[in-house]
């Protein structure tokens, strides 16, 4: 599971090698740690619009040094660039060579984020409902928001010492400075971002809260996490936990000795529960409310993979991969909304894959089942929107995971570096951008999907 | 004295199951025979305070024990808490009563928090046949005490001159009757016979354990009774595919030197098993506090032994006596129970007591009661599967009954709208048995 190329390369004579011979140079990335969540250095915001002056005053407000000007920055830690008024392509020159400009004194580990509106006609999840307003609609304003992607993604593989580049899309109608603007922002800015990069994230309306407490952004929250013996599931149940968070953690009966021990090291409650089972959902409300009196947050991480070509796959391995991988999504997910048992804010975050998005030699079962959650999320938003709910999905690149350590040693390799950070990425990034996504931070944000995948190269 | 006892008993609080957990039990020499006792019951114990969330707790108590029992486990159960899960300041004690052992437990605890002395506690038990204790000859272990207390080179050599080669032979634990050194299943063959117990009943009663186990497992019964341990998920005795007829083949093993047929069978004796078992009961305010819902109220037990020795009476005929009186106490007859569980040390031990039970003769002489005690409904016995499937870790099977059966007291209850009753009934070595009445709440 060890990095150890990543490891060599950032020693003194690994470095020298490595970059002699032109070899990838990945960098251990900026993770969050509880009192340091920033970048180093100062911030820059180009751009004067109101979505600008809104991620201006919430930086000052985080206590960070912004500034509105390139030629006043030394040591740059990130560049906040609004194109939210962008009404022509040619807007957009004037920010990016600005950024340009102070691409050299950005620090390691540093940000650039966008700020723009999503182009008409270009899907942005289902869940927007609001008309996109008739300026919108001229081919001029949408090649100029559209040119925004194309810019943010080619500089994400630009950017070197694992500094990222992500956008947030704020949807027509949606106030510059609507809470889940400032959560975005905040959670690019942040050390839990560390593994997206080259991705963009909408808000979807105005709901979700503006909080003080960001290092324990579900604090009191009752969450359920399904798969969570170990792996990833397991680091979603801990991350959790850490953020305050009660957490019940589910897996089959079988994995039941792994899963005893995670939950007694968080001091949690251990479920033994095959999600295939039809009364899952019904039996995980039941918990949630018998011993925390409610269900807020529902981790759907239980997925299997059954890898065959496609001509060599049969009944039982196609079936069991969706039975367990969307399946049983959709029925506990039913379960949920029809229930008299959740918090005021009902979230969900299912477990996709960069295999649904783009994908994957092998993988038909799989990748079907990862890009069926991906269609379900968007439609199950207006749903539970009406619960005063979200819902939304991760979708994994390369993480380095007992699941990927089974992968044949020189296909991981190569696996591993097939992305802008040249590295896979750590069960906790996928864990922390779950964490955010069932914050109130993050409650105008609904049926999206967001990749955790360093900018994996295929299915961009 | 009625009225005092009824004033005693009133000022008693309920004792409530609340969860129960086991490792899969497994046949001796095969999957946990690296373990040790206090592996397995700190796991047993482990994935309990994991189900109910109560990790870093400090109970009033936790009881636990084995029978078979090396002496560095001195102290097994104290050492299997503080190998566990549960705060370090919760205290622990080791309770030894054959086969009944994980049943004296749960009542111990159970008392402890009906008096007010604990709100919650643990009562367990654990055995492994496979990591038993073998003990040196006498011969041997009197020559090493001696050469430990001598002093000089004359008089170790000395200690070691009187050893004989024969004391070299290590001395291997039977599950021989020291009084009688005859084996338990030598014992269980002399009241098959006296009670004329045939062998298809008993083939009936191995395969209804097995079937009922099975179905129980498949309908996910056990999901939050058992954590796997060690990569075994499910016990490893169980025959799904069990059946008289596959019964019926088996050759006897007991009581082929007694002059009428022998019957019983390796399919219809429990197997040397290992395993652990752990019960969590607690006070009705201590479960509410910690969000725990009660499954069933232990409401009474009753301990009864028999003397075996002089043949008066079989050495697994216990609990034959120690039933009726614990009904009495409580006002309540066979009929009432609404599930029976008799362990099942041997098929023809459950089919022997309840034959005793339904004998007018056995309940007027040996009961002292003017009309049988009854007929045991064979839709209420076992209804889960027991010990002959499951397999019999000694000191574990009271921990596995009782968990089983509050959880389906209480999902009957649910699905009926009305309280329901369960019997409970252990046989243990030393002809001594004890028997339990649990009812949902």
């Amino acid at each position: 599971m060890a990095d150890t190329y990543l490891d060599l390369v950032n020693s003194g004579l690994g470095k020298q090698v490595a970059s002699k011979l032109g070899l990838p140079e990945p960098t251990k990335l900026r993770r969050y740690r509880a009192g340091s969540d920033f970048p180093e250095g100062s911030v820059l915001v180009l751009g004067k619009g109101q979505a600008a002056d809104a991620a201006a005053q919430a930086m000052l407000d985080w206590n960070l040094d912004v500034r509105r000007h390139a030629q006043e920055v030394d040591r740059v830690g990130a560049v906040v660039i609004d194109y939210t008024d962008a009404k022509t392509p040619s807007d957009l020159g004037k920010a990016a060579l600005e950024l340009s400009s102070v691409l050299r004194k950005l620090r390691s580990g540093g940000r650039v984020i966008t700020l723009s509106r999503p182009a008409a006609g270009i899907g942005t999840g289902a869940a927007s409902g609001t008309p996109a307003d008739t300026a919108a609609q001229e081919p001029a304003v949408a090649a100029a928001r559209q040119g925004v992607v194309g810019l943010l993604r080619s500089a994400a593989q630009e950017m070197r010492g694992g500094t990222t580049a992500n956008g947030i899309l704020i949807a027509d109608g949606v106030a510059a400075d609507a809470p889940s603007v400032v959560g975005a922002l905040r959670f690019f800015l942040s050390g839990r971002s560390a593994f997206v990069d080259g991705q963009f994230l909408t808000v979807t309306d105005e709901r979700g809260e503006s909080t003080e407490n960001w290092d324990q952004p579900v604090a009191g929250k009752v969450a359920v996490v399904t798969g969570a013996a170990r792996g990833i599931g397991a680091q979603i149940a801990r991350t959790l936990a850490q953020a305050g968070a009660r957490v019940i953690v589910v897996d089959v009966p079988a994995a039941g000795e792994a899963l005893t021990k995670l939950a007694n090291e968080l001091h949690i409650s251990a479920l033994q529960l095959d999600v295939t089972d039809p009364k899952a959902g019904e039996k995980i409300l039941n918990l949630a409310s018998e011993r925390y009196g409610k269900l807020d947050l529902l981790v759907h991480n239980a997925g299997i993979t059954r890898d065959k070509m496609l001509a060599n796959m049969d009944q039982a391995k196609w079936d069991s991969v969706i039975a367990v991988n969307i399946e049983s999504q959709l029925r506990i997910t039913q379960a949920v909304l029809d229930s008299d048992k959740l918090g005021e804010h009902p979230r969900i975050v299912c477990l996709a894959s960069t295999s649904g998005v783009a994908g994957n030699r092998g993988q038909t079962n799989y990748a079907a089942s990862k890009a069926g959650v991906i269609g379900a999320v968007a439609a199950t938003a207006s749903l539970i929107a009406e619960k005063g709910g979200t819902i939304n999905a991760v979708a994994p690149g390369f993480i380095e995971s007992e699941m990927t350590a089974k992968i044949p040693a020189a296909r991981r390799q190569i696996s591993r570096r097939l992305n802008s950070l040249q590295q896979g990425g750590l069960p906790e990034d996928v864990a922390q951008t779950i964490t955010f996504l069932l914050s109130d931070a993050a409650g105008g944000i609904n049926g999206q999907t967001l990749r955790v995948c360093g900018q994996n190269l295929v299915g961009a | 004295m009625d009225n005092i006892q009824q004033n005693a008993q009133q000022s008693l609080r309920r004792a409530v199951v609340v969860a129960g957990n086991r490792i899969p039990f497994a046949r001796a020499g095969g999957a946990h025979a690296n373990a040790s006792n206090q592996d397995m019951l700190t796991a047993a114990i482990d994935g309990l305070v994991a189900r109910a969330g109560i990790s870093g707790e400090r109970l009033g108590a936790v009881a636990g024990g084995a029978v078979l029992k090396h002496s560095r486990d001195f102290n097994l159960t104290r050492e299997a808490v503080l190998g566990s899960a549960l705060d370090p300041a919760t205290p622990a004690f080791d309770i030894q009563m054959a086969c009944a052992t994980g049943m004296e437990t749960v009542s111990t605890i159970s008392n402890k928090i009906r008096v007010g002395q604990i709100e919650a506690g643990i009562a367990g038990g654990v055995d492994s046949a496979s990591d038993a204790p073998i003990a040196v000859s006498e011969g041997l272990r009197r020559a090493l005490l001696q050469l430990q207390r001598a002093k000089t080179p004359t008089q170790k050599l000395k200690a070691l001159k009187n050893l004989r080669p024969n004391d070299l032979v290590p001395a291997a634990p039977t599950t021989g009757e020291p009084r009688t050194g005859l084996s338990m299943g030598e014992h269980q063959a002399l009241t098959t016979q006296q009670w004329g117990v045939s062998r298809e009943d008993q083939d009936q009663i191995a395969a209804s354990s097995h079937q009922n186990l099975a179905a129980a497992y498949d309908r996910g019964f056990f999901d939050d009774l058992v954590t796997p341990f060690k990569g075994v998920s499910k016990d490893n005795n169980m025959r799904a595919d069990s059946t008289v007829e596959k019964l019926s083949t088996l050759n006897p093993v007991f009581g082929k030197k007694l002059s009428g047929e022998a019957t019983m069978t390796a399919g219809n004796s429990t197997p040397l098993t290992d395993g652990a078992s752990a019960v969590l009961i607690t006070s009705e305010d201590w479960a509410s506090e910690h969000h725990l819902t009660p499954m069933a109220e232990v409401v009474d037990s009753e301990a009864a032994a028999v003397d075996f020795v002089s043949g008066n009476e079989g050495l697994l005929m216990a609990p034959a006596y120690a039933v009726p009186r614990l009904l009495a106490r409580q006002g309540l007859t066979l009929q009432d129970m609404d599930l029976i569980e008799i362990h099942e040390a041997f098929a023809s031990t459950v089919l022997a007591i309840m034959a005793a039970w339904e004998s007018e003769e056995f309940c007027r002489d040996r009961l002292g009661l003017s009309e049988p005690v009854g007929t045991v409904d064979r839709s209420k016995l076992n209804v889960n599967g027991s010990s002959l499937a499951a397999g019999h870790p000694f000191a574990a099977t009271g921990g596995r009954i009782v968990a089983s059966t509050a959880k389906e007291l209480a999902a009957r209850a649910k699905a009926e709208g009305r309280p329901q009753t369960a019997l409970i009934s252990v046989c243990a070595a030393g002809g001594q048995g004890v028997a339990m009445i649990l009812r949902s709440v």
